[in-house]
C-alpha cells in the first residue's frame, strides 16, 4: 500500500511543481502580488510530498519489501541496515529520487532565505526552479518509477546491493555530489530571472554568490569522496581515471569555480555581467549533461547506471529544452551595452578574467576530450579512446598556469595595480617558493620537470597566500588582532586557495614519486616498496555478516622498525556470487602504504599488490580545506543584511558603495 | 516486460566495476623495466570492459594482452612496437593515448588554442578599457550641453 | 560585444546535442575489426577432430565462409548454435569453426549435444589465433572470402536478424567479387 502512496506523492509534487512554474512567474510579469505570494507555499508543499515519497522508499528498503522491484534489485535481507538505507540511492531510480529531493530542497531553501529579496525576483527564481523540477519529476514518473511493483510474484529475497557499493563512501558520495550538481540550479535560476526581468546588476551578483559558493563546496566534497572511495575500495590505488563519469562531475566544478570568481568581479565592479550570466547557465547545463552521460549509455564507463535508450532520449530532450531555451533567452536578453568602467591591465578584474580563461579552457578541454570519441564515431572516422595519457599531458599545464596566475593575482588590486610594485611584491614569495620546491625535489629523491612545475605552482600559491595574509594582518594592536579582524569572506578565500595548493601538491607528488609493484609472495616472504619492507606473515579465513573472506597478515617495516601490520582480504559474497578484494591501507599524513591480495598463483603463493603513495591524502584533505573555505565565505557578516538597508534592498537598488565589505575576495 | 530492464540493470551493476585483482606476477630484470611494464599496461585499454585499462581488468582478454606485453618486452620491443602490435589486432580503441593525426590535431592543440585565444581576448578587453581611459568621460558636445543646463539651473536659483 | 556573438553558445549547444542524439542507442562496446580487407593472419593449428592434421589459412581458399569463434564455456555460444546448424544445413553456408581457449573433451561434448555445423574446426586452446584476429570475447563470427581475406567481423550471437541484415549482404558481396 505504501509504495502506491509514494507514487501518489510524486504525482502531487509534480502538480505543485507545474503550478510553481506558472503562477508566481505570471504574478511577477503582471505585477500581481497575490500570485507571487504562492511561490513559497508551493515550494513547501512540493518538498513535503517529495520528502514523503523518499521516506516511503526508504521504509520499503528497511522493512525488506521485495514486492517493490527497485528494492528487490538493490537490497537483500542479509544486508546490514545502514547499507539498506544507502541502497535507496544505489540504483538509477532511487538516485534520481534523491536528486529530485535535493532540487526541491534547494528550492525550499531559496524560498526561506530570500525574504529580504524583492518579491518579483524571488517569484521568478522559484518559478524557474519549479520548471526544472517539472522536467525531472516527469522523467521519474514516466520512465524511472522507483515504486514499480513485482506483484504477484514477490521474490523471496533481493538481489543484494553490489558489494562495491556496500561502503561508507557510497553512503556519502552521491548525496554530496548531488547537492553540488543540483545547487548550481539556483545560480541558474537567478540568472534566468535576471534575464527575464532585465535587472542584471551588482545586486543580482551579490544574491547569487552565496548559493553558488555553497553548491561549489558540496560538489568539491562530493568529488573528493568519490576519488577517496575509488582509491581504497577498487584495489588499484588510483584516485582519478579520467573516466567519462568522473569527467562529468569535474566539468561543472571547473565551470563553477570560474563562475564563483566571475561573480566576485560583477558584484564588486559591475562588469563582465553577460559573461557571468553565461557561466551560470553553462555550469548548470554541465550538471545536466553529466546526468545525461551517466544514465544514457552513450559513453562507456564503469560508473554508469544501466543504459536505456528510452531514458536516454527523455533526458536528452529534458537537457535540450532547458539549455536551448536558456541560451536563446541569453542571446536575446543579455546586455551588450558596455559599462563605462575602467580597469588597468594588471587590475584584479583582469587577473580574474584570466583565471576564467584558464578555467574555461580546462572545462572545454575535459568536455572535448570526453565527447571526441563520440564525434569521431558519428563521422565514421574510427573508434578512438581518450584517456589518462591525453588528459595528463594537456590538463596539467593548465592547472600549473592557473596556480602561477593565482599567486600573482592575490596581490592585485581592483581597478589598477602598479606593475613595478607588483613585481617587487612577488620577489620574496618567488625566492621562497623556488627554494622550497627544490627542497621537496631533493627530499623525494629526483628531479623531474613536470614534478618541479607542479610542486612549484603549489608552493607559489601557498606562499603568496600566506604572504598576503601576513601583509593584511599587520596591525598596531598586534598580529592576533590583525588576524581576527579579517572577514570570514577573506578567510574563506585563504582556505580555498591553500586547499588548492594542497591538492596540487598531492597530485604532483603521488603521480611522480609513487611506487607500484605486483609481487609473488608466500607467507614468510618479504618485498620492498620504496623504503618500506613488507613481510607476508600469514593467511587465514574469517566470516563477515554477508560474506566469507581470506584474511592476510602483513607487517610493514621502515629502517628495521615495525611501522604497522596490515590485513587485506578477499571476500566472497554468496548472494551476488561476487568476489571482492579489500585492500588494507596504512594511512598517513605524508604517505600511504597500500597492500592488496590478488589471485592465488600456486598452492602457497599469492599475487600481492604493494603501493607506496606519498602525499596522497593531501588530495582529499586539500579538497576538504577548499570546501571549508567555501562554507566559511558564505558565513560572512555582509550576507546578513542590516535592518537599515532592508528598504533599499526591497526596492532592488544595489547596496551603497560604502556598505560593501572591503574584504578583497 | 518491466522485469527486463530491471534484470538488465542488475546484470550491468553486478558485472560492472571489477575489482582489480592481480592475477599474475612477472619477473623483471630491473625496477625500471618493472615500472615500464606497469606504465604500459596502464595506458592500454581492455577491449571488452567498460572503460578499464588492462592493468585493472580481470577479463581473460586483458590477461592475454598483459602476457603479450610482457613477452614483447622480453624480446626487447620498444613501447611503440608493443602498442602498435596490439593496435594492429584490436584497433586504435585499445590505446588510451589518441594518435596525433589529421583527425586529432584539433584535440591535441586545443589547450594551446583556447588559452592563447582567451589571452588575446583579454588583451583586447584591456586595450579597449585603456582607450576608454584616454577619452574624457564626456564628449565635447555633451560637455557644452551640461554646462548650459547647469548655467540655467543656477540662474533659476539666483532669481529666487 | 555584438549581439551576434551571444548566439554562439546556442549554436555550440545545438551541435553537441546532435552528436549526443546520434550516440543514443549505439553500443560503444562493439568494435570494428582492424583486419577488414586483410588476409587471415598466419597460423598453424591442429584440427579439433584429428590432431594429426595441421590447418593453416589455406583452409579458407576457394569458397566464401563464416569463421565462427566458439567455446563450450561460452553461454551465448550455446544460444546461437541452433541457428548455425540451420545456416549450415538449410542455407548451405560453409562454416569453419574456431574452438577458442577450450579443451578437446568439452568441445566434443558440446558438439555431440548440439550438433556440428562446421566443415572444419580449428583447435586453438591457447587462443593464439583468436588473439591475432583481435577476438576479445566469444562468440564472434567473421566473413572470410574465397581468397582468405577478412571481410567483416560480427561480435555477439548470430541469429536471423543478424544474418539477414548484417552477414548475408557481406557474403553476397564477397561472392559477387570472386
Amino acid at each position: 500500500m505504501y509504495p502506491e502512496l509514494g507514487q501518489l506523492a510524486l504525482i502531487l509534487s509534480l502538480l505543485l511543481a507545474v503550478l510553481l512554474s506558472v503562477v508566481p512567474l505570471a504574478g511577477a510579469l503582471t505585477g500581481r502580488d497575490s500570485l507571487q505570494a504562492f511561490a513559497r507555499p508551493l515550494a513547501s508543499g512540493m518538498f513535503v510530498f517529495t520528502a514523503l515519497a523518499f521516506a516511503i522508499l526508504t521504509h520499503a528498503f528497511l522493512v525488506d519489501d521485495f514486492s517493490v522491484a527497485y528494492v528487490a534489485n538493490n537490497s537483500n535481507s542479509m544486508l546490514p541496515w545502514y547499507y539498506k538505507f544507502s541502497a535507496v540511492w544505489g540504483g538509477h531510480e532511487g538516485s534520481l529520487l534523491l536528486w529530485i529531493l535535493m532540487l526541491i530542497g534547494w528550492t525550499l531553501a531559496v524560498a526561506i532565505f530570500s525574504r529580504k529579496l524583492p518579491s518579483v525576483m524571488v517569484s521568478q527564481v522559484l518559478s524557474v526552479l519549479g520548471m526544472v523540477s517539472v522536467g525531472f519529476l516527469l522523467f521519474i514518473i514516466l520512465t524511472s518509477n522507483p515504486f514499480d511493483r513485482l506483484l504477484p510474484n514477490v521474490p523471496a529475497d533481493g538481489q543484494d546491493l553490489n558489494p562495491l557499493l556496500q561502503d561508507i563512501g557510497l553512503i556519502m558520495h552521491p548525496p554530496m555530489l548531488y547537492m553540488g550538481y543540483v545547487g548550481f540550479s539556483v545560480a541558474f535560476a537567478f540568472a534566468i530571472a535576471a534575464l527575464i526581468n532585465g535587472r542584471l546588476d551588482a545586486a543580482w551578483a551579490r544574491w547569487s554568490r552565496p548559493w553558488t559558493t555553497v553548491a561549489w563546496s558540496f560538489l568539491t566534497v562530493g568529488i573528493a569522496l568519490g576519488s577517496w572511495w575509488a582509491y581504497y575500495e577498487l584495489g588499484w590505488g588510483g584516485w582519478w581515471f579520467w573516466d567519462p563519469v568522473e569527467n562529468a562531475s569535474l566539468l561543472p566544478w571547473l565551470s563553477g569555480t570560474a563562475l564563483m570568481h566571475s561573480l566576485a568581479v560583477t558584484e564588486k565592479r559591475g562588469v563582465f555581467k553577460s559573461w557571468t550570466v553565461l557561466l551560470a547557465i553553462v555550469t548548470f547545463a554541465l550538471s545536466l549533461l553529466g546526468t545525461f552521460l551517466v544514465r544514457s549509455g552513450v559513453l562507456t564507463s564503469v560508473h554508469a547506471f544501466a543504459s536505456d535508450p528510452e531514458r536516454g532520449s527523455f533526458l536528452l530532450a529534458l537537457l535540450g529544452i532547458t539549455i536551448l531555451a536558456s541560451l536563446t533567452l541569453y542571446a536575446f536578453r543579455a546586455p551588450v551595452v558596455h559599462v563605462r568602467s575602467r580597469y588597468g591591465s594588471l587590475s584584479r578584474e583582469i587577473f580574474l578574467l584570466l583565471n576564467n580563461v584558464l578555467l574555461v579552457s580546462a572545462t572545454m578541454l575535459v568536455a572535448i576530450g570526453t565527447l571526441y570519441p563520440l564525434v569521431l564515431d558519428y563521422l565514421d572516422l574510427g573508434k578512438l579512446s581518450i584517456g589518462e595519457p591525453f588528459f595528463n599531458t594537456t590538463f596539467s599545464p593548465l592547472a600549473v598556469a592557473t596556480g602561477l596566475l593565482l599567486g600573482a593575482g592575490i596581490f592585485s588590486r581592483w581597478k589598477k595595480t602598479d606593475g613595478g610594485w607588483l613585481a617587487r611584491k612577488l620577489l620574496w614569495p618567488l625566492a621562497v617558493s623556488l627554494i622550497a620546491s627544490a627542497a621537496v625535489m631533493i627530499g623525494y629523491g629526483g628531479f623531474a620537470p613536470w614534478a618541479f612545475l607542479g610542486v612549484f605552482a603549489a608552493m607559489w600559491v601557498a606562499v603568496a597566500t600566506a604572504w598576503d595574509l601576513w601583509d593584511k594582518s599587520a596591525s598596531r594592536k598586534g598580529r592576533w588582532h590583525g588576524l581576527k579582524r579579517q572577514s570570514r569572506s577573506y578567510w574563506g578565500m585563504v582556505l580555498g586557495h591553500l586547499g588548492l595548493a594542497m591538492v596540487m601538491a598531492g597530485a604532483t607528488v603521488v603521480s611522480n614519486y609513487g611506487i607500484e609493484r605486483d609481487v609473488r609472495m608466500q607467507p614468510g616472504d618479504r618485498a620492498m616498496v620504496g623504503d618500506y619492507e613488507i613481510v607476508f606473515t600469514d593467511i587465514g579465513e574469517r566470516r563477515g555478516p554477508n560474506f566469507t573472506a581470506q584474511y592476510g597478515s602483513f607487517n610493514v617495516y621502515l629502517d628495521g622498525e615495525l611501522v604497522t601490520d596490515l590485513h587485506p582480504e578477499k571476500r566472497q559474497y554468496p548472494v551476488g556470487m561476487s568476489v571482492m578484494t579489500e585492500a588494507d591501507i596504512d594511512a598517513g599524513l605524508f604517505r600511504d602504504i597500500f597492500v592488496a591480495i590478488g589471485e592465488r598463483i600456486s598452492d602457497d603463493a599469492w599475487a600481492i599488490r604493494l603501493q607506496y603513495k606519498p602525499l596522497v591524502r593531501w588530495l582529499w584533505l586539500g579538497s576538504l580545506v577548499m570546501a571549508i573555505g567555501g562554507f566559511l565565505a558564505i558565513a560572512d557578516k555582509r550576507y546578513r543584511i542590516r535592518v537599515r538597508d532592508e528598504e533599499a534592498v526591497k526596492s532592488g537598488e544595489p547596496a551603497a558603495p560604502g556598505k560593501v565589505a572591503e574584504a578583497s575576495s | 516486460m518491466r522485469l527486463l530492464p530491471a534484470f538488465l540493470t542488475v546484470l550491468m551493476v553486478l558485472s560492472g566495476p571489477a575489482i582489480a585483482e592481480v592475477s599474475e606476477v612477472y619477473d623483471f630484470d630491473t625496477r625500471a623495466e618493472e615500472q615500464r611494464y606497469q606504465q604500459l599496461i596502464s595506458e592500454l585499454r581492455c577491449p571488452k570492459c567498460q572503460n578499464q585499462n588492462i592493468a585493472d581488468s580481470n577479463a581473460p582478454i586483458s590477461k592475454d594482452m598483459r602476457d603479450e606485453v610482457y613477452r614483447m618486452m622480453q624480446e626487447g620491443a620498444s613501447n611503440d612496437q608493443i602498442v602498435g602490435a596490439l593496435v594492429d589486432r584490436f584497433g586504435e580503441f585499445v590505446q588510451y593515448k589518441p594518435p596525433v593525426d589529421n583527425r586529432t590535431i584539433l584535440l591535441w592543440a586545443f589547450p594551446a588554442i583556447a588559452t592563447i585565444g582567451g589571452f588575446l581576448i583579454v588583451a583586447g578587453v584591456v586595450w579597449r578599457a585603456r582607450r576608454r581611459e584616454d577619452e574624457p568621460p564626456l564628449s565635447a558636445e555633451d560637455r557644452a550641453r551640461a554646462e548650459q543646463i547647469l548655467a540655467s539651473q543656477s540662474d533659476k536659483a539666483d532669481r529666487r | 560585444m555584438k549581439r551576434v556573438l551571444l548566439f554562439l553558445p546556442l549554436v555550440i549547444a545545438v551541435g553537441v546535442g546532435i552528436f549526443l542524439f546520434a550516440g543514443l542507442g549505439k553500443d560503444p562496446t562493439k568494435l570494428e575489426s582492424v583486419l577488414i580487407g586483410k588476409p587471415v593472419p598466419e597460423f598453424s593449428l591442429e584440427s579439433l577432430d584429428n590432431p594429426e592434421v595441421q590447418l593453416d589459412p589455406s583452409v579458407f581458399q576457394g569458397e566464401v565462409s563464416l569463421l565462427n569463434v566458439w567455446a563450450e564455456w561460452c553461454p551465448s555460444c550455446w544460444d546461437e548454435h541452433e541457428y548455425l546448424m540451420y545456416l549450415a544445413r538449410e542455407q548451405g553456408v560453409r562454416i569453419v569453426g574456431l574452438n577458442y581457449k577450450d579443451q578437446r573433451e568439452s568441445a566434443f561434448r558440446f558438439l555431440n549435444r548440439l550438433g556440428n555445423p562446421y566443415e572444419t574446426i580449428i583447435f586453438d586452446p591457447k587462443g593464439t589465433l583468436g588473439f591475432d584476429l583481435g577476438v576479445y570475447g566469444a562468440p564472434e563470427t567473421f566473413v572470410i572470402d574465397a581468397e582468405g581475406v577478412v571481410r567483416y567481423r560480427h561480435v555477439g550471437v548470430v541469429n536471423q536478424k543478424v544474418w539477414e541484415e548484417v552477414l548475408l549482404p557481406v557474403i553476397a558481396q564477397a561472392r559477387g567479387n570472386s
